[in-house]
């Protein structure tokens, strides 16, 4: 909720100004600036790198459907409840009409809402997947996220499926008032479903999972997965620096500081990350296959090093 | 005998009054005293008192019945708790390291039978306010909650909860013991349990902090509570980047029993005293019991597997959106 806000001032501290030659070609997006190590990387290569940084592994923001495509095998992919659209129960408004702002950032992505949702296949292995879009209203949590959300558990459940949900997100959608809190508890509720029968549920933290995001489903996966250097927290920096008055220990709420402390399981880079979600599911599917889809096609293990 | 001092503690619309009630005091000792009859004014004066009272509570703004929620002499779980059951024990600890002063619970029994209850626990006085972190628990009053509700569950005892506070703790302690990882398992949990769960909003709902002890077969809340996403405060720095447009905040949040009620959120709304439950503890008290003991009956009648997906279906149907079909 407040971390949004902490999210917003950042992005107002960018980089400095860079040659003018090059800047005119990385607006024409041939070339991409790293905005961590500032190392200008061919857009193509980068791309090829799944947005990470070649130079210094900085992990790029991923779109929803970039990410999709990073994930399943290509041409899988069966989107779930597209026609679910956004509504403004509250009326409500704060230095702008929220139908507006909806309609803004509609216009702006392409998408209807902060996730999307569906079936694919990973290595031949199917899962229902969930992705969120920071690029919609940073991500937040209102009733359409959450009704598509459930509706893909419920689905999951169904269908014995494994869910695997990539989260970013500032947390709750304050517009949706006590709806967008409730989501909260109604996701929390199909994933009791989904464990019940026994189904894997694997979150992906990225950057950044904050607020009503962490405290329901990025915090409930059989296994959590997170990606190096994601912001995940409950509680904003700026509002715990508010009521502390004190420095924040280095590393705070990093991906690092959530691995030492116990709350996720392992730090993949993405670059890893299908191969290690396919291992999982696929060691969580004793009966489904014998033999790691893996071995059947590298005739090899995965390796925990990442490979650029 | 030394008289106790009464701490009075008066928010702005409570003023009017307040000294139109101390007059009509004065005047009953002074009448006393000087053995006069002045019963015909007097009554005058209490319908003119019902009215005013009548007037402020019915034309209070969101940000008042804030202020309200917030009351400090508004009673706390621990004062219902004592005033609602005859037999009551806390109990202590999250079996983890801690035991959280801000997140009360124990067992109790009500017109004789048993139930588990728990609660945010705020200060009485700013000293016990100190101690109790004004209420905001801690990932360690959460665990406690959860070993409570599963004890609960096992010898077949209802749960009651109560929710105040103000959020769940934002610090760097809270965050290193998983305040998220906390409050989420509890979410999750509370659909798996048998037994029945009534949870009341007695005062401030506060976000994710509350809903952590919320997961209900009937939700609840006291007239003058609310519930809200965002602390009004916080969202208007958000929002209005202005923390000064609170009461605007308040207002579009849809923060009391009475939106909350029409808006589906919550099952139901217990009438207060006419000047807010702290004008009145005792009465507030029995309301609650009543209203609580009300819907137990109800959630009796069920199976447990009737309860629970009373439960699934109650959060399941809470949202707004709209179908769109493709062109
Ligand atoms: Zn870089």
């Amino acid at each position: 909720m407040s971390s949004l806000f902490d999210w917003f001032a950042n992005i107002r501290k960018t980089e400095p100004a860079v040659q003018k030659q090059q800047e005119r070609e990385i607006a024409d997006g041939l070339w991409t600036k790293c905005s961590s190590c500032n190392s200008v990387a061919y857009t193509k290569d980068l791309q090829a790198n799944q947005l990470v940084c070649p130079e210094c592994k900085y992990h790029n923001r991923v779109d929803s459907d970039e990410r999709i495509k990073q994930i399943t095998d290509a041409g899988t992919w069966k989107p779930l409840d597209e026609n679910i659209h956004p509504i403004d129960p509250l009326k409500f408004r704060d230095r702008k009409d929220y139908q507006a702002r909806l309609q803004d950032y509609q216009s702006k992505t392409g998408l209807t809402d902060a996730v999307t949702t569906g079936t694919g296949l990973i290595d031949g292995l199917p899962i229902a997947l969930g992705v969120m879009d920071f690029r919609f209203m940073g991500g937040s949590m209102g009733s359409v996220v959450g009704e598509k959300l459930c509706r893909l558990i419920e689905h999951a459940t169904a269908e014995s499926f494994p869910v695997v949900i990539v989260c970013a997100s500032g947390g709750a959608r304050m517009q949706e008032g006590m709806f967008s809190l409730m989501q909260m508890a109604k996701i929390s509720g199909a994933l009791q479903r989904h464990q019940e029968a026994k189904l894997l549920y694997i979150p992906i933290l990225a950057h950044p999972t904050m607020g009503g995001v962490t405290a329901s489903f990025a915090m409930l996966g059989d296994i959590i997965l997170a990606e190096p250097k994601a912001t995940i927290g409950f509680a904003g920096r700026r509002v715990i620096e508010q009521t502390l008055r004190e420095k924040l220990p280095d590393g705070f709420q990093t991906s690092e500081y959530l691995l030492e402390h116990g709350f996720v399981d392992s730090i993949v880079p993405r670059t890893q990350l299908k191969k290690t979600l396919t291992q999982l599911i696929s060691l969580h599917q004793p009966f489904y296959t014998l033999m790691s889809p893996l071995e059947q096609n590298n005739g090899h293990h995965s390796e925990v090093s990442e490979k650029v | 005998m030394s008289k106790t001092k009464k701490k009075t503690f008066l928010l702005d619309f409570e003023k009017p009054l307040c000294e139109l009630e101390s007059r009509i005091d004065q005047i009953k000792t002074l009448a006393e005293e000087n053995q006069v009859d002045v019963s015909a004014e007097i009554s005058q004066l209490e319908i003119r008192a019902d009215q005013l009272r009548q007037e402020i509570f019915s034309t209070l703004t969101p940000g008042q019945r804030l202020q309200l929620a917030r009351h400090p002499r508004r009673p706390s779980t621990l004062d219902y708790v004592q005033a609602i059951s005859d037999e009551w024990l806390e109990l202590h600890g999250d079996r983890g390291g801690y035991d959280d002063p801000a997140l009360v619970g124990g067992v109790a029994r009500i017109d004789g039978r048993p139930v588990v209850i728990m609660g945010h626990q705020k200060g009485r006085d700013t000293k016990d306010n100190v101690a109790r972190n004004f209420g905001m628990a801690f990932p360690g009053g959460y665990r406690k909650a959860l070993r409570l509700m599963e004890h609960a569950n096992k010898f077949d005892l209802p749960i009651l909860t109560f929710i105040d506070t103000p959020g769940a703790w934002s610090g760097v302690e809270a965050e290193k013991l998983g305040q998220g990882e906390a409050i989420a398992y509890n979410l999750k949990k509370m659909f798996s349990f048998d037994v029945p769960i009534i949870c009341t909003v007695i005062g401030e709902g506060g976000s994710g902090g509350a809903l952590g002890i919320g997961v209900a077969d009937r939700l609840l809340m006291l007239e003058h509570s609310v519930y809200t996403v965002a602390s009004p405060e916080a969202c208007a720095a958000i929002l209005w980047k202005d923390a000064k447009k609170s009461d605007r905040a308040a207002a579009a949040l849809k923060i009391t029993s009475w939106d909350l009620k029409e808006l589906g959120i919550i099952d139901g709304i217990i009438s207060e005293p006419s000047s807010g439950a702290h004008a009145n503890p005792v009465d507030a008290a029995v309301k609650l019991k009543q209203a609580i003991w009300k819907n137990l009956e109800e959630l009796w009648q069920m199976t447990p597997q009737q309860r629970k997906e009373l439960r699934y279906q109650k959060f399941r149907n809470m949202g707004r959106f709209e179908i769109v079909e493709a062109q």
